[in-house]
Protein backbone atom coordinates (compact mmCIF):
# COMPACT_ATOMS: atom_id res chain seq x y z
CA UNK A 1 0.00 0.00 0.00
CA UNK A 2 2.73 2.42 0.75
CA UNK A 3 4.59 2.22 -2.58
CA UNK A 4 6.78 4.99 -3.65
CA UNK A 5 3.90 6.50 -6.43
CA UNK A 6 1.83 7.27 -2.89
CA UNK A 7 4.54 8.52 -1.27
CA UNK A 8 5.37 11.17 -3.93
CA UNK A 9 2.13 11.44 -4.90
CA UNK A 10 0.94 12.83 -0.96
CA UNK A 11 4.41 15.01 -1.05
CA UNK A 12 3.38 17.13 -3.95
CA UNK A 13 0.20 17.51 -2.56
CA UNK A 14 1.03 18.50 0.75
CA UNK A 15 3.42 20.80 -0.78
CA UNK A 16 1.17 22.39 -3.62
CA UNK A 17 -1.58 22.93 -1.04
CA UNK A 18 0.39 24.77 1.21
CA UNK A 19 2.20 26.99 -1.12
CA UNK A 20 -1.59 27.87 -2.30
CA UNK A 21 -2.42 28.38 1.07
CA UNK A 22 0.03 30.64 1.87
CA UNK A 23 0.06 32.72 -1.91
CA UNK A 24 -3.54 33.07 -1.34
CA UNK A 25 -3.52 34.39 2.06
CA UNK A 26 -0.69 36.71 1.25
CA UNK A 27 -2.66 38.37 -1.72
CA UNK A 28 -5.53 38.61 1.14
CA UNK A 29 -4.11 41.06 2.82
CA UNK A 30 -3.69 43.02 -0.95
CA UNK A 31 -7.34 42.21 -1.81
CA UNK A 32 -8.32 43.81 1.93
CA UNK A 33 -6.18 46.71 1.34
CA UNK A 34 -7.34 47.34 -2.20
CA UNK A 35 -10.99 46.75 -1.35
CA UNK A 36 -11.15 48.89 2.08
CA UNK A 37 -9.67 51.81 -0.02
CA UNK A 38 -12.80 51.07 -2.69
CA UNK A 39 -15.28 51.35 0.14
CA UNK A 40 -13.26 54.53 1.81
CA UNK A 41 -13.42 56.01 -2.09
CA UNK A 42 -9.27 55.86 -1.28
CA UNK A 43 -6.45 54.00 -4.25
CA UNK A 44 -5.02 52.02 -2.27
CA UNK A 45 -1.76 50.64 -2.17
CA UNK A 46 -0.47 51.36 -5.28
CA UNK A 47 3.92 51.92 -5.53
CA UNK A 48 5.37 48.96 -5.03
CA UNK A 49 4.64 47.38 -8.91
CA UNK A 50 1.97 47.96 -11.41
CA UNK A 51 -1.31 48.63 -9.58
CA UNK A 52 0.68 47.69 -5.95
CA UNK A 53 0.70 44.08 -6.93
CA UNK A 54 3.98 43.57 -5.53
CA UNK A 55 2.89 45.18 -1.93
CA UNK A 56 2.43 41.61 0.06
CA UNK A 57 6.43 40.72 -1.28
CA UNK A 58 7.36 43.95 0.35
CA UNK A 59 5.37 43.63 3.29
CA UNK A 60 6.98 40.08 3.88
CA UNK A 61 10.42 41.65 2.98
CA UNK A 62 10.11 44.31 5.99
CA UNK A 63 8.83 42.14 8.66
CA UNK A 64 11.62 39.63 7.69
CA UNK A 65 14.40 42.70 7.80
CA UNK A 66 13.12 43.99 10.95
CA UNK A 67 14.34 43.16 14.47
CA UNK A 68 12.25 40.31 15.79
CA UNK A 69 12.69 42.00 19.32
CA UNK A 70 11.99 39.96 22.53
CA UNK A 71 11.31 42.05 25.71
CA UNK A 72 13.39 41.38 28.77
CA UNK A 73 10.77 40.11 31.14
CA UNK A 74 8.70 37.86 28.75
CA UNK A 75 9.18 34.30 28.44
CA UNK A 76 11.50 33.33 25.79
CA UNK A 77 10.95 29.69 24.57
CA UNK A 78 6.98 30.71 24.67
CA UNK A 79 7.09 33.78 23.61
CA UNK A 80 8.78 32.26 20.18
CA UNK A 81 6.29 29.26 20.95
CA UNK A 82 2.79 31.61 20.45
CA UNK A 83 3.43 32.47 16.83
CA UNK A 84 4.55 29.40 15.87
CA UNK A 85 1.70 27.64 17.11
CA UNK A 86 -1.16 30.06 15.52
CA UNK A 87 0.46 29.78 12.23
CA UNK A 88 0.91 25.61 12.79
CA UNK A 89 -3.09 25.25 13.58
CA UNK A 90 -4.17 27.53 11.20
CA UNK A 91 -2.12 25.50 7.98
CA UNK A 92 -3.27 22.02 9.93
CA UNK A 93 -6.83 22.22 8.68
CA UNK A 94 -6.36 22.02 4.89
CA UNK A 95 -5.40 18.17 5.64
CA UNK A 96 -8.36 16.90 5.13
CA UNK A 97 -10.12 19.48 2.49
CA UNK A 98 -11.36 17.96 -0.97
CA UNK A 99 -10.07 20.00 -3.08
CA UNK A 100 -11.56 18.32 -5.99
CA UNK A 101 -12.48 14.84 -6.82
CA UNK A 102 -9.37 12.95 -8.91
CA UNK A 103 -7.08 13.22 -11.21
CA UNK A 104 -5.86 9.88 -13.87
CA UNK A 105 -1.99 10.07 -13.91
CA UNK A 106 -0.19 7.39 -15.54
CA UNK A 107 -3.53 4.92 -15.64
CA UNK A 108 -3.00 6.18 -11.64
CA UNK A 109 -6.32 7.48 -9.86
CA UNK A 110 -5.08 10.73 -7.80
CA UNK A 111 -7.85 12.24 -5.06
CA UNK A 112 -7.02 15.70 -5.01
CA UNK A 113 -7.34 15.42 -0.77
CA UNK A 114 -4.79 14.93 1.56
CA UNK A 115 -6.24 12.63 3.54
CA UNK A 116 -9.97 11.81 3.20
CA UNK A 117 -10.35 10.76 7.06
CA UNK A 118 -14.18 9.42 8.15
CA UNK A 119 -14.22 11.81 11.07
CA UNK A 120 -13.27 14.91 9.04
CA UNK A 121 -15.44 17.22 10.20
CA UNK A 122 -14.72 16.40 14.00
CA UNK A 123 -10.99 16.77 12.75
CA UNK A 124 -11.77 20.11 11.43
CA UNK A 125 -13.30 20.83 14.81
CA UNK A 126 -10.46 19.69 16.88
CA UNK A 127 -8.18 21.99 15.03
CA UNK A 128 -10.50 25.41 15.26
CA UNK A 129 -10.11 24.48 18.66
CA UNK A 130 -6.46 24.08 18.93
CA UNK A 131 -6.12 27.59 17.57
CA UNK A 132 -6.47 29.42 20.60
CA UNK A 133 -3.31 28.05 22.11
CA UNK A 134 -0.90 30.00 19.97
CA UNK A 135 -2.67 33.69 21.26
CA UNK A 136 -2.91 32.41 24.74
CA UNK A 137 0.98 31.51 24.84
CA UNK A 138 1.82 34.78 23.30
CA UNK A 139 -0.19 37.33 25.20
CA UNK A 140 0.56 34.97 28.63
CA UNK A 141 4.98 34.74 27.50
CA UNK A 142 4.70 38.82 26.55
CA UNK A 143 4.24 39.26 30.15
CA UNK A 144 2.30 42.57 29.59
CA UNK A 145 -1.07 43.62 31.70
CA UNK A 146 -2.49 44.64 28.01
CA UNK A 147 -1.78 41.37 26.84
CA UNK A 148 -3.28 39.29 28.96
CA UNK A 149 -6.25 41.02 29.44
CA UNK A 150 -7.07 40.54 25.53
CA UNK A 151 -5.65 36.86 25.55
CA UNK A 152 -8.39 36.35 28.47
CA UNK A 153 -10.89 38.20 26.11
CA UNK A 154 -9.90 36.32 23.10
CA UNK A 155 -10.13 32.82 24.41
CA UNK A 156 -13.65 33.08 26.43
CA UNK A 157 -14.50 34.45 22.96
CA UNK A 158 -13.20 31.34 20.90
CA UNK A 159 -14.13 29.22 23.59
CA UNK A 160 -17.90 30.55 23.72
CA UNK A 161 -18.07 30.70 19.81
CA UNK A 162 -17.43 27.15 19.36
CA UNK A 163 -20.17 25.75 21.28
CA UNK A 164 -22.82 27.37 18.99
CA UNK A 165 -20.21 26.34 16.15
CA UNK A 166 -20.38 22.82 17.02
CA UNK A 167 -24.28 22.35 17.97
CA UNK A 168 -24.64 23.43 14.24
CA UNK A 169 -22.00 21.00 12.62
CA UNK A 170 -23.92 18.53 14.53
CA UNK A 171 -27.25 19.60 12.81
CA UNK A 172 -25.15 19.20 9.71
CA UNK A 173 -23.76 15.75 10.06
CA UNK A 174 -27.21 14.96 11.39
CA UNK A 175 -28.71 15.95 8.18
CA UNK A 176 -26.12 14.31 5.87
CA UNK A 177 -25.47 11.43 8.06
CA UNK A 178 -21.50 11.20 7.43
CA UNK A 179 -18.65 12.67 9.26
CA UNK A 180 -16.36 12.64 5.72
CA UNK A 181 -15.54 15.60 4.19
CA UNK A 182 -15.34 14.25 0.40
CA UNK A 183 -19.10 11.99 1.10
CA UNK A 184 -20.36 15.34 2.10
CA UNK A 185 -19.49 17.59 -0.72
CA UNK A 186 -20.15 14.59 -3.34
CA UNK A 187 -23.57 14.20 -1.62
CA UNK A 188 -23.99 17.79 -2.83
CA UNK A 189 -24.22 16.91 -6.71
CA UNK A 190 -26.38 18.03 -8.73
CA UNK A 191 -27.28 21.63 -7.13
CA UNK A 192 -28.63 20.13 -3.62
CA UNK A 193 -26.25 22.02 -1.37
CA UNK A 194 -26.44 22.23 2.08
CA UNK A 195 -27.28 25.71 2.57
CA UNK A 196 -30.60 25.19 1.00
CA UNK A 197 -31.41 22.29 3.71
CA UNK A 198 -29.64 24.19 6.95
CA UNK A 199 -30.01 27.76 6.34
CA UNK A 200 -30.13 28.60 10.00
CA UNK A 201 -27.13 26.28 10.56
CA UNK A 202 -25.23 28.24 8.02
CA UNK A 203 -25.92 31.30 9.33
CA UNK A 204 -24.76 30.06 12.63
CA UNK A 205 -21.94 29.09 11.37
CA UNK A 206 -20.55 31.85 9.54
CA UNK A 207 -21.03 34.08 12.37
CA UNK A 208 -19.30 32.04 14.56
CA UNK A 209 -16.88 31.79 12.12
CA UNK A 210 -16.34 35.46 11.97
CA UNK A 211 -15.47 35.21 15.61
CA UNK A 212 -13.22 31.92 15.65
CA UNK A 213 -11.03 33.90 12.99
CA UNK A 214 -11.22 37.14 15.06
CA UNK A 215 -12.66 39.09 12.00
CA UNK A 216 -14.12 42.15 12.33
CA UNK A 217 -17.59 42.62 14.10
CA UNK A 218 -15.98 40.31 16.45
CA UNK A 219 -11.71 41.47 16.94
CA UNK A 220 -12.33 41.71 20.54
CA UNK A 221 -8.71 40.69 20.95
CA UNK A 222 -6.70 43.49 19.18
CA UNK A 223 -9.31 46.21 20.09
CA UNK A 224 -6.46 48.72 19.57
CA UNK A 225 -8.92 51.37 21.14
CA UNK A 226 -8.74 49.92 24.45
CA UNK A 227 -5.84 47.12 24.30
CA UNK A 228 -2.41 49.26 22.76
CA UNK A 229 -2.43 46.20 20.37
CA UNK A 230 -4.37 43.43 21.71
CA UNK A 231 -2.81 39.52 22.29
CA UNK A 232 0.41 40.87 19.68
CA UNK A 233 1.45 44.24 21.39
CA UNK A 234 4.67 43.02 22.66
CA UNK A 235 5.38 41.13 19.21
CA UNK A 236 7.71 42.94 16.21
CA UNK A 237 9.43 41.59 13.08
CA UNK A 238 8.22 38.35 11.40
CA UNK A 239 6.62 36.90 14.86
CA UNK A 240 4.11 39.68 14.56
CA UNK A 241 4.04 38.95 10.85
CA UNK A 242 3.14 35.43 11.52
CA UNK A 243 0.02 36.43 13.82
CA UNK A 244 -1.48 38.74 10.97
CA UNK A 245 -0.51 36.11 8.64
CA UNK A 246 -2.26 33.02 10.77
CA UNK A 247 -5.49 35.60 10.80
CA UNK A 248 -5.48 35.25 6.76
CA UNK A 249 -4.91 31.67 6.96
CA UNK A 250 -7.85 30.96 9.29
CA UNK A 251 -10.17 33.43 7.21
CA UNK A 252 -8.97 31.39 3.41
CA UNK A 253 -9.49 27.89 5.56
CA UNK A 254 -12.53 28.81 7.03
CA UNK A 255 -14.06 30.09 3.89
CA UNK A 256 -12.90 26.64 2.48
CA UNK A 257 -14.51 24.82 4.88
CA UNK A 258 -17.63 26.73 4.18
CA UNK A 259 -17.50 26.61 0.82
CA UNK A 260 -17.26 22.75 1.23
CA UNK A 261 -19.68 22.11 4.07
CA UNK A 262 -22.43 24.28 2.67
CA UNK A 263 -21.69 25.25 -0.94
CA UNK A 264 -21.11 21.90 -2.81
CA UNK A 265 -17.58 22.29 -2.80
CA UNK A 266 -15.98 21.44 -6.12
CA UNK A 267 -19.17 20.29 -7.72
CA UNK A 268 -21.36 22.80 -10.30
CA UNK A 269 -24.14 22.45 -12.39
CA UNK A 270 -23.76 20.44 -14.95
CA UNK A 271 -20.78 18.91 -13.98
CA UNK A 272 -21.31 15.63 -15.83
CA UNK A 273 -23.03 16.79 -19.45
CA UNK A 274 -20.18 18.63 -20.76
CA UNK A 275 -18.75 15.55 -22.01
CA UNK A 276 -15.07 16.24 -21.51
CA UNK A 277 -12.65 14.56 -20.17
CA UNK A 278 -12.48 13.34 -16.53
CA UNK A 279 -9.51 15.29 -15.89
CA UNK A 280 -10.41 18.56 -17.75
CA UNK A 281 -14.31 18.10 -15.20
CA UNK A 282 -12.29 17.78 -12.35
CA UNK A 283 -10.04 21.17 -12.85
CA UNK A 284 -12.61 23.14 -13.73
CA UNK A 285 -14.07 21.81 -10.46
CA UNK A 286 -11.03 22.86 -8.36
CA UNK A 287 -11.78 26.44 -10.26
CA UNK A 288 -15.49 26.21 -9.02
CA UNK A 289 -14.50 25.64 -5.61
CA UNK A 290 -12.18 28.34 -5.71
CA UNK A 291 -14.10 31.29 -6.85
CA UNK A 292 -16.97 29.78 -4.22
CA UNK A 293 -13.86 30.33 -1.62
CA UNK A 294 -12.79 34.14 -2.98
CA UNK A 295 -16.63 34.82 -2.96
CA UNK A 296 -16.86 33.80 1.21
CA UNK A 297 -13.52 35.95 1.67
CA UNK A 298 -14.95 38.63 -0.18
CA UNK A 299 -17.84 38.49 1.90
CA UNK A 300 -15.42 38.51 5.65
CA UNK A 301 -13.50 41.74 3.90
CA UNK A 302 -16.68 43.35 3.36
CA UNK A 303 -18.37 42.89 6.78
CA UNK A 304 -15.22 44.03 7.87
CA UNK A 305 -15.35 47.60 6.32
CA UNK A 306 -18.56 47.95 6.56
CA UNK A 307 -20.03 46.88 10.14
CA UNK A 308 -18.22 48.38 13.30
CA UNK A 309 -17.27 46.53 16.43
CA UNK A 310 -19.31 44.72 18.72
CA UNK A 311 -18.63 46.13 23.02
CA UNK A 312 -17.26 42.88 24.78
CA UNK A 313 -21.06 42.12 27.07
CA UNK A 314 -22.86 42.40 23.43
CA UNK A 315 -20.16 39.47 21.77
CA UNK A 316 -20.96 37.22 25.16
CA UNK A 317 -24.76 37.88 25.07
CA UNK A 318 -24.93 36.81 21.29
CA UNK A 319 -22.88 34.09 21.68
CA UNK A 320 -24.06 32.57 24.62
CA UNK A 321 -27.97 33.74 24.70
CA UNK A 322 -28.97 34.09 21.16
CA UNK A 323 -26.42 31.64 19.10
CA UNK A 324 -26.07 28.74 21.39
CA UNK A 325 -30.39 28.70 21.26
CA UNK A 326 -30.70 29.24 18.01
CA UNK A 327 -28.36 26.41 17.06
CA UNK A 328 -30.10 24.02 19.69
CA UNK A 329 -33.46 24.57 17.86
CA UNK A 330 -31.65 23.82 14.82
CA UNK A 331 -30.15 20.95 15.86
CA UNK A 332 -33.67 19.87 17.30
CA UNK A 333 -35.67 20.66 14.23
CA UNK A 334 -33.08 19.04 12.05
CA UNK A 335 -33.22 15.66 14.13
CA UNK A 336 -37.09 15.45 14.14
CA UNK A 337 -37.49 16.04 10.38
CA UNK A 338 -35.19 13.45 9.72
CA UNK A 339 -36.92 11.52 12.51
CA UNK A 340 -40.13 11.77 11.05
CA UNK B 1 7.09 1.13 10.86
CA UNK B 2 4.30 0.81 13.47
CA UNK B 3 6.82 -0.57 15.67
CA UNK B 4 8.74 2.58 15.32
CA UNK B 5 5.49 4.99 15.62
CA UNK B 6 4.79 2.97 18.56
CA UNK B 7 8.08 3.44 20.33
CA UNK B 8 8.23 6.86 19.52
CA UNK B 9 4.89 7.80 20.86
CA UNK B 10 5.32 6.18 23.98
CA UNK B 11 8.44 7.66 24.73
CA UNK B 12 7.04 11.13 23.88
CA UNK B 13 4.36 10.14 26.09
CA UNK B 14 6.36 9.19 29.02
CA UNK B 15 8.58 12.14 28.92
CA UNK B 16 5.95 14.92 28.27
CA UNK B 17 4.08 13.20 31.45
CA UNK B 18 7.16 13.34 33.37
CA UNK B 19 7.79 16.67 32.40
CA UNK B 20 4.44 17.63 33.89
CA UNK B 21 5.53 16.74 37.51
CA UNK B 22 8.86 17.64 37.31
CA UNK B 23 8.77 21.19 35.77
CA UNK B 24 8.89 24.13 38.46
CA UNK B 25 6.18 26.18 36.48
CA UNK B 26 3.18 25.48 36.08
CA UNK B 27 2.54 26.97 32.66
CA UNK B 28 5.35 24.59 31.56
CA UNK B 29 3.46 21.72 33.43
CA UNK B 30 -0.06 22.31 31.50
CA UNK B 31 1.93 22.35 28.17
CA UNK B 32 3.44 19.34 28.68
CA UNK B 33 0.14 17.62 29.94
CA UNK B 34 -1.42 19.10 26.33
CA UNK B 35 1.44 16.86 24.72
CA UNK B 36 0.77 14.24 26.46
CA UNK B 37 -2.96 14.19 25.44
CA UNK B 38 -1.27 14.31 21.81
CA UNK B 39 0.86 11.59 21.78
CA UNK B 40 -2.24 9.44 23.43
CA UNK B 41 -4.01 10.53 20.37
CA UNK B 42 -1.08 9.44 18.55
CA UNK B 43 -1.92 5.78 20.33
CA UNK B 44 -5.87 5.92 19.70
CA UNK B 45 -4.71 6.55 16.04
CA UNK B 46 -2.47 3.41 16.22
CA UNK B 47 -4.85 1.66 17.77
CA UNK B 48 -7.13 2.71 14.68
CA UNK B 49 -9.67 4.51 16.45
CA UNK B 50 -9.33 7.95 15.10
CA UNK B 51 -13.02 9.04 16.42
CA UNK B 52 -11.40 8.52 19.96
CA UNK B 53 -7.87 10.17 19.54
CA UNK B 54 -10.25 13.18 17.37
CA UNK B 55 -12.57 13.38 20.54
CA UNK B 56 -9.85 12.62 23.13
CA UNK B 57 -7.88 16.16 21.50
CA UNK B 58 -11.39 18.19 21.43
CA UNK B 59 -12.69 17.52 24.97
CA UNK B 60 -9.07 17.54 26.63
CA UNK B 61 -6.81 19.67 24.83
CA UNK B 62 -9.39 21.98 23.43
CA UNK B 63 -11.33 22.42 26.53
CA UNK B 64 -10.47 21.44 29.62
CA UNK B 65 -6.89 22.37 29.16
CA UNK B 66 -7.54 25.88 28.08
CA UNK B 67 -9.50 26.07 31.08
CA UNK B 68 -6.50 24.98 33.14
CA UNK B 69 -3.97 27.74 31.39
CA UNK B 70 -6.68 30.32 32.24
CA UNK B 71 -6.68 29.63 35.47
CA UNK B 72 -3.19 29.49 36.01
CA UNK B 73 -2.26 32.01 33.99
CA UNK B 74 -4.26 34.21 35.91
CA UNK B 75 -4.13 32.82 39.61
CA UNK B 76 -0.08 32.16 39.54
CA UNK B 77 2.37 33.86 41.58
CA UNK B 78 5.79 32.69 40.91
CA UNK B 79 6.79 32.83 44.65
CA UNK B 80 4.43 29.80 45.90
CA UNK B 81 5.70 27.46 43.75
CA UNK B 82 6.89 24.50 44.68
CA UNK B 83 5.54 21.41 46.81
CA UNK B 84 6.10 22.75 50.94
CA UNK B 85 4.20 20.82 53.07
CA UNK B 86 5.10 17.66 54.51
CA UNK B 87 1.89 16.24 54.24
CA UNK B 88 1.96 16.57 50.52
CA UNK B 89 5.29 14.84 49.89
CA UNK B 90 3.69 11.34 52.35
CA UNK B 91 0.70 12.33 50.33
CA UNK B 92 2.33 11.66 46.93
CA UNK B 93 4.94 9.12 47.92
CA UNK B 94 2.01 7.02 48.74
CA UNK B 95 -0.27 7.61 46.06
CA UNK B 96 3.14 6.41 43.52
CA UNK B 97 4.01 3.85 45.51
CA UNK B 98 -0.02 2.36 45.05
CA UNK B 99 0.18 2.66 41.11
CA UNK B 100 3.91 0.91 41.51
CA UNK B 101 2.27 -1.92 43.20
CA UNK B 102 -0.64 -2.03 40.91
CA UNK B 103 1.48 -2.10 37.84
CA UNK B 104 4.03 -5.15 39.00
CA UNK B 105 1.29 -6.95 39.84
CA UNK B 106 -0.69 -6.57 36.60
CA UNK B 107 2.76 -7.18 34.95
CA UNK B 108 3.23 -10.75 37.27
CA UNK B 109 -0.28 -11.61 36.30
CA UNK B 110 0.31 -11.06 32.63
CA UNK B 111 -2.74 -9.12 31.62
CA UNK B 112 -0.25 -6.26 30.59
CA UNK B 113 0.12 -7.03 26.55
CA UNK B 114 1.00 -4.61 23.69
CA UNK B 115 -2.35 -4.51 22.25
CA UNK B 116 -2.53 -5.53 18.42
CA UNK B 117 -2.61 -3.41 15.73
CA UNK B 118 -6.01 -3.76 13.58
CA UNK B 119 -6.02 -2.32 9.56
CA UNK B 120 -8.14 0.41 9.25
CA UNK B 121 -11.60 -0.20 10.58
CA UNK B 122 -14.60 1.39 8.05
CA UNK B 123 -17.14 2.95 9.38
CA UNK B 124 -15.82 3.12 13.05
CA UNK B 125 -18.06 5.69 14.43
CA UNK B 126 -21.21 4.61 12.92
CA UNK B 127 -20.26 0.97 14.74
CA UNK B 128 -19.56 3.13 17.56
CA UNK B 129 -22.33 5.10 17.37
CA UNK B 130 -24.76 1.71 17.39
CA UNK B 131 -22.80 -0.03 20.04
CA UNK B 132 -23.38 3.36 22.14
CA UNK B 133 -27.10 3.75 21.96
CA UNK B 134 -28.29 0.42 21.56
CA UNK B 135 -26.32 -2.08 24.16
CA UNK B 136 -25.04 0.62 26.15
CA UNK B 137 -28.00 2.95 26.03
CA UNK B 138 -28.78 2.69 29.59
CA UNK B 139 -25.07 3.73 31.25
CA UNK B 140 -24.79 6.27 28.21
CA UNK B 141 -27.99 7.87 29.75
CA UNK B 142 -27.21 7.96 32.80
CA UNK B 143 -23.92 9.33 32.69
CA UNK B 144 -25.39 12.30 30.36
CA UNK B 145 -27.47 13.05 33.67
CA UNK B 146 -24.30 12.96 35.70
CA UNK B 147 -23.14 16.02 33.32
CA UNK B 148 -26.38 17.52 33.23
CA UNK B 149 -26.54 17.94 37.18
CA UNK B 150 -23.17 19.28 36.63
CA UNK B 151 -24.06 21.77 34.91
CA UNK B 152 -26.91 22.28 36.91
CA UNK B 153 -24.48 22.50 39.66
CA UNK B 154 -22.49 25.47 37.78
CA UNK B 155 -25.46 27.82 37.50
CA UNK B 156 -26.50 26.96 41.36
CA UNK B 157 -22.59 28.16 42.13
CA UNK B 158 -22.15 31.01 39.48
CA UNK B 159 -25.63 32.65 40.88
CA UNK B 160 -24.88 32.46 44.60
CA UNK B 161 -21.69 34.85 44.27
Amino acid sequence: MLDLFFIIQKLILVSAVLAITLVIAMYTTYAERKLAAFFQDRVGPNRAGPFGILQPLADGLKFMFKEAFIPANANKFLFVLGPSISMIAACMACGVIPWGSSLMIMGHEVPLQIADLNVGVLYLFGVVSLGVYGIMIGGWASNNKYALLSTIRASSQMISYEIAMGIALIALTLSTGTLSLKEIVSLQHGGHWNVWVQPLGFIIFIICAFAETNRMPFDLPECETELVGGYHTEYSGMQLGFYLFAEYINMFVSSTVMAALYFGGFNFPFLNSLGLSHNLVTLLGVGVFFAKIFALMFFFIWIRWTIPRFRYDQLMRLGWKVLMPLAIFNMLVTAVLILL
Amino acid sequence: MILGLFCFLSLLTIMSALSVILSRNPVYSVLSLILCFFSIAGHYILLSAPFLAVVHIIVYAGAIMVLFLFVIMLMMRTSDVGLTSWVKRIGSFFVVGVLGVTIVALMQRGTLVLPRYLASVEGSVSSLGRVLFGQYAIPFELSTILFLSAVVGVVMLGKKS
